[in-house]
């Protein structure tokens, strides 16, 4: 379930730019216009197959909770979310790990990219290869390796003062550790987002006009460079937000209940249809979240353009 | 370097270190320039820098007077943007000092300098509208906001866009965006105005508007500035006194005029304006040049060996129908009230001799003709 939140996501949102710019030229003669019927053909068989892709699967699931066997057709399981028991507190969960993750990523990854962009840009292949080393580890391994530190800290910690610490960081209302290991998830795109919309910035430039007008280095960077980074920083943290709420795996082994892992247990415990209902209304949020983004990004793109 | 040199000079020969006390300028105008009306001295001494293996400065030496507009020539990567930016504080020299007022500024801070700065790229805040781009110094400083606005709309009134205010820098032109630019760089009423190439990215005609405003504007104000270009045709239309630049170095810092007139090195002669080189001998122990048959002296002293090139103003070089000098006209361009021709001597050399349109009509392409130059002084260098 969790899988299908994070991935819906990620494709969701990109078939719309590509059928916007369907037709072709018009004016276009005779072969060219052949040409352009069969790239369309193709174009129209590449969108079924990925559309009915995706579309089969989630249709499928509003299918299974809107259908109630004997009686037919039915929105009990909507109606359902309101009331099931362990949601909100899971939904609560998801939500503060979330917001944890973004502000951490942030205050890991601002400084981080700023500092590339201004002191060294050969420093840059570093960070980027630092930021996307977690796609290449395996979350389950991620989550070995936790687990076996977590089980080292539990040894050897008990007799020490950090002890108390360590179990705070493990305290089931706010896992630190859980929060850590979404940070270092989240790095990949995170970075990228950011780095992009830092690349679209002259920042050396911008810097040295805001210091040469009265500004301090610091200042400068954050009444110049971060209002101008608002829309790599609402990316990142949109798509942190989307990697949070769709992870099972690391909070599922580590035994905590945050949204992803409450949908999936809830549908092994037999509240099936809700559990569902739940992750389809998940998803639909987040598209649409998603979608005013990209609406949002495209306008900015737009006013750009016309300069 | 089509430069025509009279309506070059031309401009930068109107009388121009403009007063402290200018009292041509409206008092409205001279308002928001309050603290700037003094013009502040600034010298460069000795600044070296280098960067890694390339020596951006070398040991550059420059006054600047008060109330004048220096422009920083020379070619691309001579040191120029470098030198501006040591003096705006963005970058700190390996040795040297750059002095203002005969204060040594080069350990304080960029946002202490007191130096207004339009940088070669648009620098605008994007997320900033018009009126809080030039009032962003304000704000730094504290300035409450209705003092802010109207000191901004004050400046946006003086650098001609008063109804620009509400603008975001992607609704403005590249022109309009830098007027902004130097409304911004006044806003502080810095002591020093810095320009690094302001109008490269611009079209031509926008460029020559903007030009000339911006000489309007420093003159009124009576602000020290430092115009950085490669252009030498801006350079020697706007500035009181021009520096050329090369390799780091100064080469030679005068009026446009002069400068033009008597280049005192090779590359100023080359760089500034077009200049013929011709093969000539020396004679007397190197004071004088045997060239085209005439011997003439030469301008200053020389430690070079006889085969010698001598630098010469197209407009210097007489050009006559007929002679048995065997050179020949073999092409020409008009450019107006003059045309330009090019002349093949004998040995191979290709010159160009600017003549009235009207002399010039009676020497069409293919016309075998005789190259002479005046009785005076040449400038000469090492053959190429
Ligand atoms: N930050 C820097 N890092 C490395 N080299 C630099 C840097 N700034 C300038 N240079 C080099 O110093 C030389 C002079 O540069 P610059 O002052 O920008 O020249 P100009 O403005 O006259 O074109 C150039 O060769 C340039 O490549
Ligand atoms: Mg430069």
């Amino acid at each position: 379930m969790a899988g299908v939140t994070a991935s819906a996501l990620n494709t969701e949102g990109r078939p719309a730019p590509s059928t916007a710019n369907g037709p072709g030229p018009a004016g276009a003669r005779g072969g060219v216009l052949a040409g352009l019927s069969r790239i369309r053909w193709g174009r129209g068989t590449v969108l079924l197959v990925a559309g009915l892709y995706f579309l089969v699967p989630i249709g499928t699931t509003l299918w299974f909770t809107v259908d109630n066997s004997p009686q037919g057709f039915s929105l009990d399981a909507y109606r359902q979310i309101f009331t099931v028991p362990g949601l909100w507190p899971a939904l609560q969960l998801s939500l503060l790990l979330a917001a944890g993750t973004i502000v951490l990523v942030y205050l890991l990854l601002i400084p981080a990219v700023v500092a590339v962009r201004l002191g060294s840009p050969r420093l840059r292949t570093v960070v980027e290869l630092t930021c996307t080393l977690p796609l290449v580890v395996p979350t389950i391994a991620l989550t070995a390796g936790i687990s076996d530190v977590l089980r080292w800290c539990n040894d050897n910690l008990a007799p020490t003062p950090f002890y108390a610490t360590f179990l705070d960081a493990q305290n089931a209302n706010f896992p630190v550790v859980l929060l850590l290991a979404y940070v270092v998830m989240a790095l990949p795109l995170a970075f990228r987002t950011l780095d992009a919309g830092m690349r679209a910035l002259d920042v050396r430039t911008l810097l040295e006009a805001a210091q040469n007008n009265g500004a301090s280095r610091g200042r400068a960077i954050v009444t110049v460079i971060l209002p101008n980074l608002r829309a790599a920083m609402l990316n990142t943290a949109f798509i942190t937000l989307a990697l949070v709420l769709g992870e099972f795996t690391v909070a599922s082994i580590l035994g905590y209940v945050p949204f992803a892992v409450w949908i999936v247990n809830g549908n092994s415990a037999g509240q099936g249809p809700v559990t569902v209902a739940v992750s389809i209304v998940s998803l639909l949020l987040t598209w649409l979240l998603l979608l005013v983004l990209s609406i949002g990004s495209e306008r900015r793109g737009r006013a750009q353009a016309q300069h | 370097m089509t430069t025509d040199p009279a309506s070059a000079t031309s401009v930068a020969a109107v009388p121009s270190p403009a007063g402290p006390t200018d009292s041509s300028a409206p008092a409205a105008v001279a308002a928001p320039a309050t603290g700037s009306s003094t013009g502040a001295t600034v010298q460069f001494v000795g600044l070296r820098r280098t960067f890694g293996a390339t020596t951006a400065l070398d040991g550059l030496d420059l006054t600047v007077n008060p109330g004048e507009l220096l422009a920083l020539l020379g070619p691309s990567g001579c040191g120029k943007t470098t030198a501006l930016r040591m003096l705006a504080g963005f970058e700190t020299p390996d040795s040297g000092q750059v002095l203002v007022d005969g204060e040594d500024v080069t350990r304080i801070p960029a946002h202490r300098r007191d130096a207004g700065m339009v940088f070669q790229s648009y620098s605008l805040f994007p997320h900033l509208n018009a009126r809080d781009n030039v009032a962003f110094g304000l704000k730094m400083r504290k300035t409450g906001k209705v003092e802010r606005h109207r000191r901004a709309d004050e400046l946006l009134e003086l650098v001609g866009l008063p109804t620009h205010g509400d603008r975001y820098p992607h609704q403005l032109s590249g022109g309009q965006q830098q007027r902004i630019a130097l409304a911004r760089a006044l806003a502080l009423q810095p002591r020093v105005l810095l320009l690094d190439e302001p109008l490269s990215a611009l079209d031509a005609k926008v460029r020559l508007n903007l030009r000339e405003e911006i000489r309007r504007l420093q003159q009124e104000l009576g602000i020290t500035t430092l115009f950085v270009t490669h252009d030498q045709e801006e350079a020697l239309s706007m500035a009181d006194r021009v520096a050329v630049m090369h390799a780091g170095r100064m080469e030679q810092c005068d009026t446009p005029a002069e400068l033009y007139a008597r280049p005192a090195t090779a590359f100023v002669a080359e760089f500034v304006g077009t200049m013929n080189r011709i093969p000539g001998a020396l004679t007397e122990g190197g004071r004088t040049v045997e060239l085209l048959g005439q011997r003439l002296p030469v301008d200053g002293t020389t430690e070079l060996r006889a085969e010698v090139d001598v630098l010469v103003r197209p407009e210097n070089v007489l050009v006559t129908a007929g002679g048995g000098q065997g050179a020949v006209v073999t092409g020409t361009t008009f450019l107006g009230a003059s045309t330009r021709l090019t002349v093949q001597l004998p040995d191979g050399t290709a010159l160009k001799a600017d003549l009235s349109t009207h002399d010039a009509a009676e020497l069409p392409a293919g016309t075998g003709v005789t190259v002479s130059l005046p009785e005076r002084p040449v400038l000469v260098d090492s053959r190429r």
